[in-house]
């Protein structure tokens, strides 16, 4: 029995996103900046899957740069925006306390090499950001605002239209990190204003080691990657035409199944979380509810338990999951997302993520509900703490 | 991070020794905090004439390496007297496991020290003198 329930941590490169590749690993290897003609059709399978990203986006396909991953698209948005912002004086940036690390890591060297000043925005116990704490953190110093469209841990999707026009309205750059959202919800870059978006393609039936940064025409951040002219001159190094291709097959699919797929997998996603509440006492669902939360993502918190242990009773029972405690971090502090949303270390320790997707059934769900309760009961009969949670709880 | 850890954690954790509690306990010690994950705690039955720990028990919460190193530190201190549990070291905790991922010693550490407290509280019950516990940072 093999359940995977961890598409947020990547997908499978769907078969047709592979037949797609499969002629650029050897038929078609050209070097796009040959200039003999057999290169052409390197660089015309390109210019296709350019044009693919850019459709799905309402962007233009120059709008578009193909990376390396999605942790290169958000580096390059924040440090090229932030080095082109301290020319004129700008070295702020905005972003929230429940980013990816990519996005907060980056920040963090950008503090301690560049001098930028960095404002962490709070979220609220399911993980919204307030567009009027926004709005407050703005100064004349604010080189750029950087708010993810969905968070990768407990689903929550913030206002970015709203962001977005905010952040036009005052005239500063407005990036997102939507390498989570793109795989599930419709984007339009025009209608919500975003002037930088990061994607990522192995989190779409995509191939790993390929992500795109689309970028409104105009804007100009420094480059990140420096060498030769590729990608219009901004990212160099000899593309990764495969990847490429599959990249921009990947998105061509996914916006022909987005509706029916995010009706499906909310569907299981509602019945597993109420299946969970109904069966396992004192859980906790972290995140928001309904159209606010990815259609995929389930996340609980079992006070009690810690959540590496639930994830190898699941592993052993051939179910793949993922926690935000300690134990999966290198750190030995828990999920840095579920202590934004308040939770105390111990419930934030006990977190288990289900992510569900083009693998998932309808048996698989049951065959969770089964089998989660029992490993919950078991390990929680030998914590102390459940213990003294219990105790506490009598005469509540 | 994935953790790839040997069949011996795997077992204990999968199959932890001496789970429970000791009603009327000799010796009860917690160690450890909720704040970093890991909390146990060791129950003692010790033989009055003997000072043998006849039975020992724990709950733990924490992850596989914590579950697991308490599994193992009380199956090491059955049958031992208090003095001879008392010497019973961290490293060696982690040695009958075949070894913990570095960033995991810490719950082996913590073993040594619930134990060390459950010790010093059958000592104090007892009117012994309680032995000076060395404080590890983790």
């Amino acid at each position: 029995m093999f359940v995977y329930l961890d598409h947020t941590a990547t997908t499978p490169t769907s078969p047709e996103v592979l037949q797609a590749m499969t002629p650029y690993f050897g038929e078609i290897f050209g070097n796009p900046s040959s200039v003999y003609s057999f290169s052409k059709k390197s660089r015309e399978a390109i210019s296709k899957a350019r044009q693919q990203v850019a459709n799905a986006l309402n962007a233009n396909s120059d709008e578009i740069y193909f990376t390396g991953s999605g942790t290169e698209a958000d580096n390059w948005a924040l440090k090229g925006t932030l080095e082109k912002g301290k020319i004129a004086g700008k070295n702020h940036i905005i972003t929230t306390a429940i980013e990816h690390h990519a996005i907060l890591h980056t920040c963090e060297y950008l503090k301690k090499v560049e001098g930028a000043e960095v404002t962490y925005l709070p979220v609220d116990s399911e993980g919204f950001v307030s567009v009027d704490d926004v709005r407050k953190a703005i100064t004349d110093k604010t080189a750029l605002v950087s708010v993810m469209f969905a968070n990768n841990e407990v689903g929550t999707i913030e206002p970015v239209a709203e962001i977005g026009a905010l952040c036009r309205e005052m005239k500063i750059p407005f990036h997102t990190d939507a390498v989570q959202a793109a795989a599930h919800l419709k984007i339009d870059v025009k209608a919500m204003n975003i002037d930088m978006l990061s994607m990522s393609a192995h989190k779409m039936y995509g191939p790993k080691g390929v992500g795109a940064l689309y970028m409104r025409k105009g804007l100009r951040p420094e480059n990140f990657v420096h060498g030769g002219a590729q990608e219009h001159g901004r990212r160099a190094s000899t593309e990764n035409i495969a990847g490429i291709v599959g990249f921009g097959a990947a998105m061509e699919i996914l916006q022909t199944r987005l509706a029916d797929d995010a009706a499906i997998n909310s569907a299981r996603r509602d019945r597993l979380i109420a299946g969970i509440l109904e069966r396992i006492p004192h859980a906790k669902l972290n995140g928001a509810t309904g159209n606010h939360r990815l259609p995929n993502n389930i996340n609980f918190s079992f006070i009690g338990v810690e959540g590496e242990t639930l994830l190898l009773d699941l592993d052993a029972k051939g179910i793949s999951a993922s926690t935000g405690s300690a134990c999966s971090s290198e750190s030995l502090d828990p999920s840095h997302v579920l202590l934004a949303l308040g939770l105390k270390h111990e419930m934030a320790h006990g977190s288990l993520r289900f992510t569900i997707g083009r693998l998932t059934d309808d048996s698989q769900i049951d065959y969770v509900l089964d089998v989660l309760p029992e490993i919950v009961a078991r390990r929680r009969a030998m914590s102390p703490l459940w213990e003294d949670y219990m105790k506490s709880q009598e005469g509540k | 991070m994935a953790l790839d850890y040997s069949k011996k954690v795997m077992d204990h954790f999968m199959n932890p020794r001496n789970v429970g509690e000791i009603e009327n306990a000799d010796g009860v010690g917690e160690a450890g905090n909720p704040k970093c994950g890991d909390i146990m705690k060791i129950y003692l039955k010790v033989n009055p004439d003997t000072k043998v720990i006849e039975d020992v028990k724990f709950k733990t919460f924490g992850c596989a390496s914590a579950i697991a190193s308490s599994s193992m530190a009380t199956e090491l201190i059955k049958g031992r007297t208090i003095n001879e549990a008392w010497d019973l070291t961290n490293s060696a905790v982690a040695e009958a496991l075949d070894g913990l991922p570095p960033i995991k010693m810490h719950c082996s550490v913590l073993a040594e020290e619930a134990i060390h407290t459950a010790l010093n509280d059958y000592r104090k019950k007892n009117g012994m003198k309680e032995i000076p516990m060395e404080h590890h940072e983790d």
